[in-house]
């Protein structure tokens, strides 16, 4: 049967097909539906990890123990595990492991682009990269075999578009893995798996040996493919890339790659012999492109296609156009001309009712400086709250404010860290804090999910990836039993408390948390009855509308409720100063 | 088998996701090869959404390529202006009458265009424009969220295909329950607007 599937299904179908047993991951876009459609297979165990290198020492665990195992990423999760994938590179395993790693490129939902097929050359390990969903699909299988055979991790690599988009897959709704033995035995082997130096050195020319098999293989494996046409133009692409290519030079010669390193040498010889000019087609870093030059084979690639973004068939064929590799063939689609008009611009934002808005209406006013971090928060940077001043990776606002604090500024700050955020990466800053004697206030702003990615649990939720119950931890008393002394817990729509609560932290001598607690609106689903705004009160001085509701809509001389989609968080009651907002629930 | 390419515009939470997959299953059923392109995440939060949708013969790319949209659904009268340059210039632009304020018009900091204007820079494409009401309709047939197939009732008028793949398609897709209301408004959808 043929099944319409995204990327990311089409793997986590394959890993289920290909026996993977334990999956481990914390979620992050696009990887995010990866490790969520594996966990609703049957006889696997998943689990959201609390971060990425968790999730990786816990899959390299799993296959230690004998079972073949995976993780799921982000392209910046790697940085998160990459202590780990180095190890596991050095030690090897006893099952196969198998790396399901998205980059993001055009950063739809990210704070970089970088380009993670460096870690595969960085890290001295074997990547594949699937151009479709059947490739997803079927590219894991020879994933977790390459993996058993060369005992060594091995990558799929996904872009966003190779992640998000759907294709035909092969299914079959009564496919099951092949029923597998029990798990292969572990046998004790500290050459092997412990990495002190004197062994770790004994493993060093394994990696380097086992390159270089795979490097042979690389040559041979029907991964890498010469499709043949036109030997005036050789297209040399992989992944999302390859089928951009396909729509632009349908009849060109290409090398198709679905194994983007270790990557051939006498493969891409005898494609460069084939062909007049080669053209190396990438998105982000001349990755690819560089490897041919090593070779000394000539080819056009970045000085042509750019560094940056998202690549897609109309920039592909106007950067071909221009370098004059193509005749301009697709006429130019604007028959008349257009009015110039300005349209608007429609960023995502804070929900209606969203607890982190009366937070940040607060922060801001106070005038403090606020380190942010990673997740629906880092929205309140937006017009009109504009309340962050820093934002980095996951987990790094904690530390960030206690340097400024030793730095010596004499500017009021705040951390502000997401509950799933803190558990990923705040814990140990929140240590440092407390055992340098910084004075910093975290604020943790906890709305009892992962929100950003679409409400995935975390341990402070109290249900596991497979909605199984279990221990939910209390951030209050967890921080308490780190050391912290001056603890507090608001609610962020009752901002005058919060404002008493955070004034009265700034001012105190000693590090404090904040836990700013309000369920996540899309999760919660209350809804109370709209505020009215009267509009002969209404002097429409707009303070409201600087706490960047959506429901309130700036009219002629007044503001407007929009009773749709308005929740009732009562927040523009607050600060009304005329009070022309009345609540009608009180 | 010519290709069809498709392009839906919206906004985060207007239920373009499953539009998207109906259209892309009706597409399957009717024998085509199919590709789909949409971002999720960010997007939930009220931001610009876009879904590619592709049927061919053979599709490589999941992406629709500028100048080479056939259809565009527009979902909200805004988020349908923003993209003439995809279009054919025979393409046939379905727009839903509706709008969402973004957050700077809120606020009074900038305009909402108007629906001259919305219409005159599709047109400058060369794109038929067809307004209705799909919204409304839905609204009236119980529930505002099956806009959607509202508008896909409309388009299938102009893509083709059976009524009944169509209609069997949401009715796998849709939970059980609003299948039968969902296959009505596809159906009204379908008489709102003549090919």
């Amino acid at each position: 049967m043929k099944k319409l599937m995204t990327g990311n299904e089409a793997f986590a179908y394959g890993a289920y097909l290909a026996g993977i047993r334990v999956g481990a991951a914390y979620p992050g876009t696009p990887s995010t539906q990866i490790m969520e459609n594996y966990a609703t297979y049957p006889g696997v165990f998943a689990e959201w990890a609390p971060n990425e290198k968790v999730a990786m020492d816990v899959a390299i665990g799993a296959a230690y123990a004998g079972t073949r195992a995976m993780v799921s990423t982000k392209h910046v999760g790697m940085n998160v595990s990459a202590d780990s994938l180095f190890y596991a590179v050095y030690t090897g395993l006893n099952a196969a492991f198998v790396i399901g790693c998205a980059d993001d490129p055009g950063m739809h939902s990210s704070q970089n682009e970088q380009d993670n097929r460096n870690y595969a050359k960085f890290a001295k390990f074997p990547m594949l990269e699937p151009a479709d969903s059947q490739e997803a699909k079927d590219f894991v299988a020879i994933a977790a075999e390459m993996s058993e055979a060369f005992d060594t991790p091995v990558a799929v690599r996904f872009v966003t578009r190779t992640s998000h988009s759907s294709s035909v897959v092969d299914w079959d709704p009564q496919a099951a893995p092949p029923p597998r033995p029990d798990p292969k035995p572990y046998k004790k082997d500290p050459f092997k798996f412990v990495m002190i130096p004197g062994y770790a050195r004994r493993r060093h020319p394994v990696v380097e040996e086992r390159i270089k098999k795979l490097q042979e293989l690389a040559e041979v494996t029907p991964l890498n493919r010469i499709e043949p046409g036109d030997a005036k133009l050789g297209i040399v692409a992989a992944g999302a890339v390859y089928q951009y290519a396909k729509e632009v030079f349908p009849g060109a010669t290409f090398l198709k790659l679905g194994m983007v390193y270790p990557l051939p040498k006498k493969l891409i010889q005898e494609f460069a012999g084939r062909v007049k000019k080669v053209l190396v087609i990438e998105e982000l870093d001349p990755f690819i492109e560089e490897h041919f030059r090593l070779q000394k084979i000539d080819v056009i690639g970045k000085e042509i296609f750019p560094l940056i973004g998202e690549f897609s068939p109309s920039l592909i064929r106007e950067a071909a156009v221009k370098a004059g590799l193509l005749a301009a063939s697709v006429p130019a689609s604007a028959q008349a001309p257009a009015p110039a008009v300005n349209l608007p611009i429609r960023p995502p934002i804070l929900c209606a009712g969203c607890g982190h808005r009366g937070m940040f209406n607060v922060l801001r006013d106070a005038k403090v400086v606020v380190m942010g971090d990673i997740g629906c928060y880092t929205l309140g940077t937006a017009y009109p709250l504009e309340a962050l001043h820093f934002c980095g990776c996951m987990g790094a606002s904690i530390g960030v404010a206690h340097g400024f604090d030793k730095g010596k500024s004499q500017d009021r700050h705040v951390a502000v860290i997401g509950d799933s955020t803190f558990f990923h990466s705040g814990i140990h800053p929140l240590l440092d804090v407390l055992y340098n004697q910084g004075k910093s206030t975290t604020i943790i702003a906890d709305n009892i999910t992962t929100g950003m990615t679409g409400h995935q649990h975390h341990p402070g939720t109290g249900y596991t990836l497979q909605d199984a119950p279990t221990v939910k931890t209390d951030l209050e008393a967890f921080v308490r039993g780190m050391g912290f002394t001056k603890v507090d817990v608001c609610d962020p729509y009752e901002m005058d408390n919060f404002r008493q609560v955070l004034e009265e932290h700034l001012a105190g001598n000693e590090p404090s948390v904040i836990i700013v607690r309000r369920p996540c609106v899309l999760q919660q689903k209350v809804k109370l009855p709209p505020p009215k705004i009267d509009p002969e009160e209404c002097t429409n001085c707009g303070v409201c509308l600087d706490l960047g509701c959506p429901p309130l809509v700036q009219e002629e001389g007044y503001v407007r409720i929009n009773d749709v989609i308005c929740i009732g968080c009562g927040l523009c009651v607050q600060v009304c100063p005329v009070g022309a907002i009345n609540n009608q629930s009180v | 088998m010519k290709t069809i390419n498709f392009l839906m515009a919206g906004v985060g939470g207007q239920g373009t996701i499953l539009a998207s997959n109906i259209l892309a299953n009706t597409g399957l059923d009717l024998g085509y090869d199919v590709k789909t392109a949409e971002v999720h995440g960010m997007a939930q939060r009220g931001g610009t959404v876009e879904s590619h949708i592709r049927w061919g013969q053979k599709v490589h790319s999941p992406l629709v390529e500028q100048g080479m949209a056939d259809y565009l659904i527009g979902f909200e009268t805004l988020e349908a202006a923003r993209w003439p340059a995809y279009l054919k210039k025979d393409a046939t632009v379905l727009i839903n009458n509706f709008r969402i304020p973004p957050p700077l018009v809120n606020l009074g900091k900038a305009n909402y265009p108007s629906e001259q204007d919305v219409q005159a820079i599709l047109e400058s494409s060369g794109a038929r424009v067809k307004w209705f009401k799909a919204t409304e309709i839905a609204k009236g047939l119980g529930n505002p969220a099956m806009l959607g197939v509202v508008l896909l009732g409309a388009l299938s008028n102009l893509v083709g295909g059976a009524p009944e793949v169509w209609l069997a398609v949401i009715k796998r897709l849709v939970p059980e329950r609003f299948a039968a209301m969902n296959q009505q408004a596809f159906m009204v959808g379908r008489e709102a607007v003549p090919a």
